[in-house]
């Protein structure tokens, strides 16, 4: 049997691992998100004893190495009497992670909204939640699209440190059939042709919701 | 509280209204009456205090000496003299309906969803009311085949319109206008001006900040000229056109008309 053959009966294993992962990244992205848009609504307004920690735990989490973080999750909160375990770990430190670079993100595109359309608001009888989830947020998020389109190739590729916290993702699934078969060169260019496929299908998916801002002049694709 | 419904009702009262921006004085104990129905224009130089005077109306700007009531109804302070809740706050505002210079469209949504989104959102309309009234309003402000376009293919012109469409959408007692055709093209200017023309000749209460004469002479019940923050002269367009009692109002016609 050739290398190639060998990792062809072992299908099986790459397509658990790449279901994992996607479960992974599709679970934590979608909490980044949410997360990233909620900062955001917590830094509107001017509340310096909310906004100053915020902003500190937002770039202290930008400045760390993600793998001290996943590391700090698993095996530093049963200190705490916090027990998670390796998967959940892992959603819980890239949610966190991401959550926080997308709010940076997001904060960047509202230091640029235009008041005007605030006092529109204002002077029609919106108050703050509704203005900012009706009209503010729909417009940070399709004029932010390219820059959220990095960041999820980022997340994606976070993930691969899991297998480090003993996650049976992707890499791991590799990482055993390399181990097994002492075959590491084909084992990771298979993973790394997974990580290609996902990338590009986000791409493509990214680059049509450009064609729904295009329309409304956010940007040009 | 006034009687609802008497031709003299007043719209928007305003009392010893101060206001100051880092220790300049931009408006000084001004002093305003609008009826119910009546047009009201606002001229004077740039910095004379005009927009913000506006602006304080729905409290965008908040005055720091003074009352100002909307229907018998007092903005931006509550009974017992403490800074309104926003909610409150925002109910008044509403009673008011401002067209801004810039327009400020909301660009993601279409014209019809601009137009119907304050009513199904603030007001609590169902979409099928909000949407009907919304359509009865393009055709007033001669837009009904922009409905389903988005604001960055309109002109300024076309904006305009689609704000005023918006604007009303509210039902406002007041509308309040912060010079609407100073940001358009000189041939797009008309079509603004003949909405609003229309408007006042439906009898809305309106208040306009301007520097469009001719309009101004067409339209208005009453005109206001500020100097410095200092209302100088308030007349019926006839006399302040034709015999203002200042040298300073003589002055700036003069200049206007060269």
């Amino acid at each position: 049997m050739s290398n190639w053959e060998i990792l062809w009966s072992a299908r099986d294993q790459f397509w658990s691992g790449f279901f994992s992962t996607m479960e992974i990244f599709g679970l934590s992205i979608s909490a980044a998100f949410l997360i990233g848009c909620g900062m955001l609504y917590l830094l509107e307004g001017s509340r310096p004893r909310l906004t100053v920690p915020l902003r500190v735990f937002i770039d202290g989490m930008r400045m760390l190495p993600f793998l001290i973080l996943a590391y700090l999750l698993y095996y530093g909160l049963p200190a705490f009497d916090i027990r998670l375990d390796a998967w959940w770990s892992g959603v819980g430190a890239l949610a966190v992670y991401h959550g926080c670079y997308f709010a940076e993100i997001f904060r960047g595109a509202r230091l640029t909204f235009p008041p005007g359309q605030v006092e529109a608001a204002k002077a029609h009888g919106f108050t703050k939640g509704k203005m900012f989830f009706r009209l503010i947020l729909p417009q940070i998020v399709m004029q932010t699209r390219p820059l959220l389109g990095n960041q999820l190739i980022y997340a994606l590729k976070d993930t691969a440190f899991l297998v480090i916290i003993t996650v049976q993702e992707l890499t791991a699934a590799a990482n055993s059939l390399a181990g097994t078969y002492f075959i590491p060169t084909e084992a990771f260019i298979v993973v790394i042709g997974f990580y290609w496929a996902v990338s590009v299908v986000m791409e493509i998916i990214i680059k049509q919701c450009g064609r729904f801002s295009a329309k409304r002049g956010f940007d040009h694709v | 509280m006034f009687e609802k419904n008497t031709s003299e009702q007043t719209a928007v009262s305003i009392r010893h209204l101060s206001k100051s921006f880092d220790g300049v004085e931009v408006l000084r104990d001004v002093d305003l009456e609008v009826r119910e129905g009546d047009v009201v224009t606002i001229l004077g130089s740039s910095g004379s205090g005009k927009s913000t005077l506006l602006r304080c109306i729905n409290w965008l700007e908040q005055p720091d000496r003074g009352s100002i009531h909307i229907g018998g109804q007092r903005i931006g302070v509550n009974d017992a003299g403490r800074p309104m809740p926003v909610r409150e706050l925002a109910k008044v505002r509403a009673r008011t309906g401002m067209v801004f210079q810039s327009f400020n469209l909301w660009p993601h949504l279409n014209v019809l969803h601009n137009i119907t989104e304050a009513p199904i959102h603030v007001l609590g309309k169902s979409k099928a009311e909000a949407e009907a009234h919304a359509r009865e309003l393009l055709e007033k402000v001669g837009m009904s085949p922009k409905a389903d376009a988005y604001p960055n293919t309109l002109s300024g012109g076309q904006k305009q319109r689609v704000a005023i469409a918006r604007a009303l959408a509210m039902q406002p007692e007041v509308m309040l206008f912060d010079e609407p055709t100073s940001a358009l093209d000189p041939e797009l200017v008309g079509e603004v001006l003949a909405v609003i023309k229309d408007l006042s000749a439906e009898g809305y209460t309106m208040i306009v900040v301007t520097h469009e004469m001719a309009f101004s002479r067409a339209v208005s019940d009453k005109v206001v000229f500020l100097d410095k923050g200092l209302i100088i002269e308030q007349a019926d367009p006839e006399t302040f056109f034709t015999n203002p009692s200042t040298e300073r109002v003589r002055k700036f016609l003069e200049r206007e008309e060269s």
